[in-house]
């Protein structure tokens, strides 16, 4: 860039000239974004405001939705199910972070390295995330099957192996893209943080829990996120796998609004549920960025 | 912070001499960890077990199936099952899931790629607040919205057809794709608009002659994240469709179990043929593949 040596004027670290308010060239008119804006209005933010709003009529799908007042929410607060279900996705939320959070650190980490054979098995540790999540729920249906699977026992008939299955099948699905994450941020940790470490004494183990773990922070704050909304959301593993039981022992939020909405054909009630689920994940995600400074994300990445 | 608790370089001068320079030649992501090689063992059990089992059970007879452990291979191998599933209109689910996959790439393109050029490049306050929308926007998990869009998809009349599933998936993959693209497009150097503007380019000319070619990989990354996103996209087709026409291939893979019942075997074939596209694509282009969704996590 022959061009910027000719130039003048404030350099940032790299000696690129620092774009300042009048010298910013090639703003592009605003009109440019209000078609994406407008369609993800229409499609992801006015259903969420209307799920508000359905919340609180009562509706059975045909028709027209009827005013109901607060009668969803009392049902809704009153309901054992709801207890049991936060509990349960609560529970399945976490258990399925840090189980996918430390194998994929863990082997993000190793597979960061160049060696021959670290490549050939990382391309084999790919390969169950090419299978779609339906696909995956269905060869585990099949696999945890009493007569026909793997173990020739009622996995799924117990509670807490069909939660332990649903953590283990959302983790053999989701590992393989969150080591990925993890094996592209180790690759841009800087070879000279080790080296200083290196001459400075310090052991492998060392290595790993002062720089590698401290300089994974924006990955893993990524990466966090990603899983937190995601298992939220194993809607297709729970209705394939334990169809919400034993009972309603695994029926996870989103599987209790699909019941109450398409199975029982009570729409109002499943919209509480809904909208129940947006205030947990805003919040969750709202406290994921103060904790990590998610927002902060573009100040670490400029210049870089 | 922690990296102010290592010993200072003072302190080692008394370390071994001998050991230093073999350990400052290893690279260090080239020396070998047996402990974590044998960890690895383990995980490759781990994935390679059940992709064994579909695969040595979708080959079993479905009469030999029953009280059969799936470990063990078939005694007379067939592919009975995957004829089975063949002729139970898999071509056509594959088909409806392709024209959804690359209807939700190409929306999801043309909206965000100029979307993020704006949010990179204007320092306004209602672009600003678009972008935290938009970031805001990872969060909302589709689920909390299918009751309001149902109702929406019905009103529109687009129940039960392929728009139905494509455009709410595009509208679910676009907070991502937009956190993707701004971040290549922050990469792209203030001098080259510059150079751009003194040439006299406009700022259309910009976004295509230096914005999208110099975002190649941030669009590529988009493209692989949101052609899964249609790919993996179960709830949408669930609810929004009904009839055989609009039908993908996740909510044909469900349908697979009523329709074949116990034939478990038959079951696994169609779980195996459902994984074979996306495998080709993966040994074709699997550099591009695993570099895109690298690019998911960002820098």
């Amino acid at each position: 860039m022959s061009l910027t040596q000719l130039k003048g004027g404030p350099r940032d670290d790299a000696g690129r000239p620092r774009p300042t308010r009048r010298n910013r060239a090639g703003r592009p008119s605003a009109a440019l974004a209000v078609p994406g804006v407008l369609f993800f209005a229409f499609f992801a933010l006015a259903p969420m405001v209307l799920a508000f709003y359905l919340s609180f009529t009562k509706w059975n799908g045909l028709g027209d939705p009827e005013p109901a007042g607060l009668a969803n929410w009392r049902k809704l607060l009153g309901d054992d199910r709801l207890t049991q279900s936060l509990t349960v996705t609560v529970s399945l939320t976490v258990v399925s972070w840090a189980f996918q959070t430390v194998i994929s650190l863990l082997l993000g980490v190793w597979a960061a390295g160049r060696q021959r054979n670290r490549a050939v098995l990382s391309a084999i540790f790919f390969v169950p995330f090419l299978l779609s999540s339906t696909a995956i729920s269905l060869l585990f249906y099949a696999l945890l099957d009493p007569n026909f699977g793997i173990i020739h026992k009622d996995t799924l008939g117990t509670t807490s192996g069909a939660f332990l299955a649903i953590v283990f099948v959302g983790g053999w699905q989701f590992i393989p893209f969150h080591t990925l994450i993890y094996q592209g941020g180790a690759r841009q940790i800087p070879e000279v943080l080790y080296q200083a470490a290196a001459i400075d004494g310090a052991g492998r183990l060392r290595q790993f829990f002062s720089i590698t773990l401290p300089q994974l922070r924006n990955t893993a704050t990524t990466s966090s996120v990603l899983m937190i909304v995601g298992s939220l959301t194993y809607f297709e593993t729970v209705l394939i796998l334990t169809q919400g039981g034993p009972g309603t022992d695994t029926a996870i939020l989103p599987y209790l609004m699909y019941q109450a909405g398409f199975k029982s054909y009570d729409f109002g009630y499943a919209s509480a549920v809904a909208s129940f689920l947006v205030l947990a994940a805003t919040a969750l995600s709202l406290l994921m960025v103060k904790l990590s400074g998610f927002g902060a994300m573009r100040s670490t990445r400029e210049g870089m | 912070m922690s990296h102010d608790t290592l010993p200072r370089p003072v302190k080692t001068e008394a370390a071994p001499a001998a050991e230093r320079p073999a350990r400052r030649r290893a690279h260090w992501t080239r020396r070998a960890n047996p402990l974590a090689g044998a960890g690895t063992l383990i995980w490759l059990a781990v994935v390679i077990i059940p992709i064994y089992a579909m695969i040595s059970a979708s080959l079993t007879h479905q009469d030999e199936a029953l009280g059969h452990n799936a470990l063990k291979p078939p005694s007379h191998p067939t592919l009975d099952n995957y004829d089975t599933v063949l002729h139970n209109g898999f071509g056509h689910l594959l088909w409806n899931t392709v024209l959804a996959a690359a209807g939700v790439v190409l929306i999801v393109l043309v909206l965000c790629v100029p979307l993020s050029y704006v949010a990179v490049r204007t320092r306004s306050v209602w672009s600003g607040a678009a972008f935290r929308l938009f970031l805001l926007g990872v969060a909302i998990p589709a689920q909390a919205v299918v009751v309001p869009l149902y109702l929406m998809i019905a009103k529109l009349n687009l129940y039960d057809s392929l728009l139905a599933i494509i455009l709410p998936t595009a509208a679910f993959a676009m907070p991502v794709s937009v956190l993707i693209l701004t971040g290549t497009l922050r990469d792209i150097s203030e001098e080259m608009y510059e150079a751009m503007a003194l040439d006299g380019a406009s700022t259309t000319r910009m976004l295509f002659q230096l914005v999208i070619p110099m975002s190649k990989g941030g669009i590529s990354t988009v493209v692989i994240f949101s052609a899964l996103q249609a790919w993996n996209g179960f709830l949408f087709p669930l609810i929004f469709t009904q009839s055989d026409g609009p039908r993908v291939l996740t909510l044909g893979l469900f349908n697979y179990v009523s329709e074949f019942g116990v034939n478990i075997p038959a079951i696994l074939a169609s779980v195996v043929l459902s994984g074979v596209p996306i495998f080709i694509v993966y040994l074709v282009a699997r550099r591009a593949l695993v570099g895109g969704l690298m690019g998911v996590g960002g820098k």
